[in-house]
């Protein structure tokens, strides 16, 4: 979701994004419900259909799932042991389909659009005193921390190695905790300049 | 109207400005002083980010202790490290999140993010991750995602001390520009040209209080005088 977004005037792009999470939550519980290889087939090709009416290409889907190599590679050997060859297609089939239609559904939907939705969605708790505010910005500042701490552990271990310490633990961590919370303190300062406590 | 009234800040034992009494109607107003004078701590003063001690500090009428929410609408804070100040994860978000509070349509807010951008330079960088920005494109978005609110008042906290030369001047150019009131805390003097009045902050006190003709000058032979009586720079 770290700038995953990418822009387009397609029907899904412009489609609400609740619509697009309810089919997504549909969609797993039917694969589910149904455990059948024509099921996780046909959603393949229904997710497929999906990266073409967004505009995005095949490398885009391939994106999305490539992360998960390992885990299929795991995954269907065990399955084919276990349950045989439909086990297998429909367990990893099914994973493949739900993970490239969620990267679809962050591609096509504005970071934004998805925190209005939580907020809406968590008004209901409000009178158990939940904020829908917080809670959305916690995801926004949680999404947010990621490139943050990739960077920051750059910049330590460059140090790190500029200093010849490139065995030593203690010369990550420390700068890496001493850091993060530096930035979790600036962060904090900048919120309440931004309004964010009024 | 900044005014600050019998102003003393500490943080714990440390004096960090001293009995302070200003006022601030000037369009343009710098603040100049050498690392720990207290400068920081000064503009975090004129937006409520930081309470004074003793004395009080009102904008525009409002106190920052009594009434920080009203102070804060009406006074933006752009701080040194724009990173720190991003907190979406694209450039047109961020902007927008700065909207949020106000309680817009999503269409007049896409329309004020979108003119917002274009104004800064960034119209081209909307849906772009703002963590892959330059230096210099984040602090202009940190400007834009504080100007898009328009507030009265701009407090900047060394905003370029960060960024390469070209992108100081960019930055410097559009201060210049800008209609609100401006008070601007930095070590790059150039900044300072055409400022209606300059601060030097030296100990927590305002050691001299004019022009930047005058206060460019003292300010140097404030810091000639430090180095060579063996202070930290």
């Amino acid at each position: 979701m770290i700038g995953l977004y990418r822009p387009g005037t397609s029907p899904l792009h412009r489609a609400p994004p609740g619509l697009k999470l309810l089919l997504l939550a549909a969609g797993a519980l039917l694969l589910v419900a149904l455990r059948s290889p024509v099921a996780v087939g046909t959603a393949c090709l229904v997710v497929a259909g999906g990266y073409l009416l967004a505009g995005l290409g095949p490398r885009e889907a391939m994106h999305q799932v490539w992360p998960l190599r390992w885990v299929v590679l795991l995954l269907v050997p065990f399955q084919w042991w276990t349950g045989g060859w439909p086990a297998a297609i429909v367990v990893v089939g099914t994973l493949l389909a739900l993970v490239a239609a969620a990267g679809l559904v962050t591609l096509t939907t504005r970071m934004t659009a998805l925190l209005d939705l939580l907020e809406r969605l968590l008004q209901p708790l409000q009178r158990f005193g939940l904020q829908p505010e917080r809670a959305s910005l916690l995801l926004a500042l949680t999404i947010r921390a990621v490139p943050v701490l990739v960077a920051t552990l750059s910049d330590v271990r460059d140090a790190r190695r500029a200093r010849g310490l490139e065995r030593s633990p203690k010369a990550l961590l420390v700068p890496v905790v001493l850091r993060t919370m530096r930035h979790a303190d600036r962060l904090g300062e900048a919120l309440v300049a931004r309004g964010v406590d009024d | 109207m900044i005014e600050l009234d019998g102003v003393t800040h500490r943080y714990g034992e440390r004096v960090v400005l001293q009995d302070l009494t200003l006022q601030l109607p000037e369009r343009r107003v710098g603040v100049i002083g050498c690392n720990g004078s207290g400068k920081s701590t000064f503009a975090r003063l004129l937006n409520g980010l930081v309470l004074p001690t003793h004395g009080r500090v009102v904008v525009a009428g409002h106190d920052t202790r009594r009434d920080g929410a009203a102070v804060r609408r009406r006074v933006g804070f752009v701080f040194t490290d724009p990173d720190a100040q991003i907190v979406m994860p694209t450039v047109a978000e961020d902007v927008a999140f700065s909207l949020r509070r106000l309680g817009l349509s999503p269409a007049d807010r896409d329309r004020r993010v979108l003119e917002a951008l274009a104004r800064f330079g960034l119209a081209g960088y909307a849906d772009q991750p703002a963590h892959l920005l330059s230096g210099g494109q984040k602090q202009l978005l940190a400007l834009a995602a504080v100007l898009v609110t328009e507030p009265e008042v701009l407090v900047c906290d060394e905003p370029t001390t960060l960024l390469d030369l070209r992108n100081t001047e960019r930055v410097a150019a559009l201060l210049a520009d800008l209609p609100q009131q401006v008070v601007l805390v930095t070590h790059h003097l150039d900044l300072l040209e055409g400022f209606d009045r300059v601060l030097v902050v030296d100990e927590g006190r305002v050691a001299h209080d004019g022009t930047p003709g005058s206060a460019v000058p003292f300010y140097r032979g404030l810091s000639r005088r430090s180095v060579a009586d063996g202070g930290l720079p």
